[in-house]
């Protein structure tokens, strides 16, 4: 499967960038290094120039360009929708293919790309590092952001003892006149938060959903894409939506932000969705199909947890943001408040945290003023990467707020008695 | 190319890491809003007063053209490096080193972003009134240089009304201090005013030093329909006859209004050929009284309908009508030609008129919309330069436009700057006396014309634009 499109096939959006500089107000990386490159007409501006011949892949353009988080905050700021994250991954997909993969992309090329991954993520388990790796298969996008460089400094989840897989069946019945609805879980929630991806299993059989959950997915790819990978994000599509393939459903929920952005964005780039069935955000699912009015029907509890909510990028982008604060406001034992810079991303970035471990970490960091202010005692983000760096950040700065899916605190209203 | 020499002596002053003459630097410092680019042979990143002098210095003794940056977002090419030289960088140079609350006054480095500070201030109930609509990414420095305005200006004023001091490198890398921090000052001449909307051709602030305000407490907003111009007009001069300075005071004529309404955002009677938004401030106890008196002074102007916003939600409401102009302008043609003339307020209606006239003339669209209360309206020139001639076409409309303010008594920039792009226009306003003292102040203080050479007075030896004419902006 060939899904993305060529630098050469955005040169009509390069040219609506008008150079106003509008993007400098909401880069997260260009409010840390304040330098011109860093931002979006920088970068849209060399692109322009590398199509025209003035400037060759040269060592400096190639650190510049790896300068992106992919957040696309630059891109629902511009007056012209230039599509800046879009053009950034093409310009590495160009730099990969003339001059190889960067020491970080071969990394995730030998993690996400192996060949046990078309046996599928869990007997591919060879161990990288014995102690913390325990769970994480070398196929996954995450033992990257574990790599030695990611991890200095960094507080990590407790490595769950068993994985998704382990957890949940391949099929589970719901009622008949239901919907069978596929799920998408990504190496994150199967590995890492798999009781996520089982809160998600528990709720919609709950709701009388029959849930299929094709033990042969693997990573999404955006990693992949993030390191300029375009046959490995192939790759990975192909086995994706062969894992679905034969399964009658009648959608693909995601719960993690970057798969949906992957799985719905940029699989779908070039071609319309691969998939037999739309690929769509659990949050919005679940708002679309009656949850929030359920919820809000839901006795109140008398111990209310003051919650906030964190925008992840690629929910931001997709104009996912009304429907997870639909249903954190409907929750019965949740007092929920916005936080200033909710749609700031966390700095996680994909691949960006294990190149740029310092900035990553400084632009966590500008998550944490808004987060104190808003008094909240837990903060809500539909993506277990933001998840991760949001912990990460708060358990640097000592604070006692604990990062959560919006998941966890539904399937806590819905089986949980009331206190 | 500058010699490894030279190289090596920036080196020494701000260490490798903030020097390069790379490809890939060099041409992410080659623009600005303006579009056209010309490429720098160094691009430098500084952080103190002292590195700035240092680099100012060398640069003057090996006769290097010097191009200090901020955001690089002005529409005219003040930070067009047309010579070639140092780019250098003062967006580092972002600390706010302190703020006053008892004198009301704050320190701030010339890389601060102007909506940073104006966050910061008001946090302690303070205030910042300048506000450009770039004030969510331009610099202070860079607002300093072109004395930018905004539509709060009608009441608060523009820049140089809250500049109180300054620290500047001169061109010959001399470090000097300009006014004080005292809101009287009048020792030695009044620098503060030279420097201030210079456009970086007498020298680079280092440090600022600002005039705050008390935050006014609230804040209201009112859109008033109007069936002509003249109508909008006379309500804006009939409003402050009437002892009313509104904090902003923006109009949009019918060529903007037929703009967004092809956008389907516009939900006035068609026979509305002219709109005002009007909003107060002050204590919150007082704006209703002086929305009143605003109804009263304005209902026997053939006021269509009035709106006035209860709710936060419906003053952002009011304020999207304005904000969809920009965007909708594209429909109309892919190629924009933004300028901000000035005329006196009560000519606002003439100048609409001569507007109409050339647009009719030259057979281009032309949009207006802008700043009524200080009569700076933002002339939209909407083309496709792809059409053969319509480059030459642009060049006359806009000199019929600039012939026309002047003629009014006006001023063919308002707070955009003069830079490149109008210093062919320059000649229209100032008479060869006036130019003269300019020109004489200019060489003064940068003997070698170092500082952003070329800019502001013509300049026979300024090359061709590349691509685009100057004016293009956003």
């Amino acid at each position: 499967m060939d899904v993305l499109k060529t630098l050469e096939q955005y040169g009509p959006q390069l040219a609506q960038c008008v150079r106003c500089g509008a993007c400098q107000a909401h880069c997260p990386v260009y409010l840390e290094t304040c330098r011109e490159g860093s931002v979006a007409r920088g970068k849209i501006v060399l692109a322009a120039a590398l199509l025209n011949g003035e400037v060759g892949l040269e060592d400096r353009l190639q650190q510049e360009i790896g300068l992106c988080l992919l957040c696309g905050s630059c891109v629902a700021k511009c007056p012209n929708q230039v599509p800046t994250d879009a053009i950034v991954a093409a310009l590495r997909r160009r730099i990969t293919h003339e001059q190889g993969l960067s020491p970080i992309g071969k990394k995730v090329a030998t993690l996400t790309g192996s060949q046990s991954l078309m046996k599928g993520l869990i007997r591919g388990a060879e161990l990288l590092s014995p102690l913390l790796f325990k769970k994480i298969p070398k196929t996954s996008g995450l033992q990257l952001r574990f790599s030695p460089a990611g991890l200095e400094g960094r507080t990590l989840p407790p490595i769950p003892e068993r994985t998704l897989s382990a957890r949940v069946p391949e099929y589970l019945e719901g009622k008949a006149d239901k919907p069978v609805l596929g799920f998408f879980a990504g190496c994150a929630i199967t590995y890492l938060y798999p009781e996520i991806g089982e809160a998600l299993v528990t709720l919609l059989h709950t709701l009388g959903y029959s849930v299929v959950f094709p033990k042969s997915q693997g990573c999404c790819g955006m990693p992949a894409l993030s390191s300029g990978n375009e046959p490995l994000l192939n790759k990975l599509a192909t086995a994706n939506v062969n894992a679905f393939e034969g399964h009658e459903v009648d959608a693909i929920v995601t719960a993690c932000a970057s798969c949906h952005g992957a799985l719905a964005g940029h699989y779908a780039e070039k071609n319309g969705n691969p998939f037999g069935a739309e690929v769509i955000d659990i949050h919005l699912f679940l708002a679309q199909h009656g949850l929030v009015e359920h919820l809000a029907a839901l006795p109140r509890w008398q111990k209310q947890v003051r919650v906030t909510y964190h925008d992840p990028c690629h929910l931001r982008t997709q104009g996912i943001t009304k429907e997870p604060r639909q249903l954190l406001q409907a929750l019965p034992q949740v007092d929920f408040v916005e936080m200033e810079d909710a749609g700031l991303c966390c700095g996680l970035g994909g691949t960006f945290t294990a190149a740029h471990p310092d900035l990553s970490r400084a632009i966590g960091d500008r998550k944490l003023g808004g987060l104190q202010k808003s008094g909240a005692t837990a903060i809500a983000s539909g993506c277990p990467g933001c998840i991760m760096q949001l912990q990460d950040s708060i358990n640097r700065a000592g604070l006692q707020i604990k990062a959560v899916h919006p998941l966890d605190l539904i399937l806590q209203a819905m089986t949980a008695p009331p206190r | 190319m500058l010699s490894d020499q030279i190289r090596l002596a920036l080196e020494a002053i701000v260490g490798a890491e903030n020097v390069s003459s790379s490809s890939t630097d060099r041409i992410t410092h080659s623009f600005d809003a303006t579009q056209q680019q010309f490429l720098p042979d160094v691009v430098v990143h500084a952080e103190t007063s002292e590195q700035v002098s240092r680099i100012v210095r060398l640069a003057n003794s090996e006769k290097i053209p010097i191009l200090p940056r901020g955001a690089g977002s002005g529409f005219t090419g003040g930070s067009l490096p047309i010579r070639g030289g140092i780019v250098l960088v003062l967006t580092r140079m972002n600390r706010i080193l302190s703020i006053d609350t008892d004198n009301l006054v704050a320190i701030v480095e010339p890389g601060v972003i102007t909506g940073r500070l104006q966050k910061e201030v008001e946090r302690l109930g303070l205030f910042y009134p300048p506000d450009p609509a770039s004030k969510d990414f331009s610099t202070l420095g860079g607002n300093i240089a072109e004395c930018a305005g905004g539509p709060r200006c009608v009441k608060y004023g523009v820049t140089r009304d809250y500049v109180l001091g300054l620290e500047v490198v001169t061109p010959t890398g001399d470090i000097i201090h300009t006014g004080g921090r005292t809101m009287k000052n009048v020792v030695g001449y009044d620098l503060t005013r030279l420097f201030v909307g210079s456009e970086g051709t007498l020298g680079i602030a280092t440090q600022i030093i600002l005039r705050l305000l008390p935050k006014p407490e609230g804040r209201k907003t009112m859109l008033v329909a109007f069936a002509d111009i003249d109508s909008a007009a006379q309500a804006v001069s009939d409003i402050i006859r009437g002892k009313i300075i509104p904090t902003t005071l923006e109009f949009m004529d019918a060529s903007a209004l037929d703009c967004v309404r092809k956008t389907g955002n516009l939900d006035l009677p068609l026979d509305c050929r002219a709109v005002l938004i009007i909003e107060v401030d002050g204590d919150s106890a007082l704006l209703d009284g002086q929305i009143q008196r605003i109804l009263e002074i304005i209902q026997p102007l053939g006021v269509l309908e009035t709106r006035i916003a209860e709710t936060t939600a419906e003053s952002e409401a009011i304020w999207k009508v304005r904000r969809s102009v920009s965007p909708s302008l594209r429909k109309l043609n892919p190629d924009k030609f933004n300028e901000d003339i000035v005329v006196p307020r009560s000519k606002v209606p003439d100048m609409i008129r001569a507007l109409e006239t050339i647009s009719e003339r030259y057979d281009v669209p032309i949009v207006n919309f802008g700043h009524a209360g200080d009569g700076n309206i933002h002339v939209n020139v909407m083309v496709d330069l792809a059409q053969s001639g319509m480059r030459k076409t642009v060049q006359l409309a806009l000199n019929d436009i600039f012939q026309a303010a002047v003629k009014l008594g006006g001023s063919v920039s308002g707070e955009h700057g003069i830079g490149t792009a109008k210093a062919p226009y320059i000649g229209m306003e100032l008479d060869q006396a006036t130019l003269a003292a300019m020109q004489a102040i200019k060489k003064a203080l940068d003997p070698n014309n170092i500082m952003n050479p070329g800019k502001i007075f013509l300049d026979e030896s300024v090359p061709e634009p590349p691509e685009k004419p100057a004016e293009i902006s956003t």
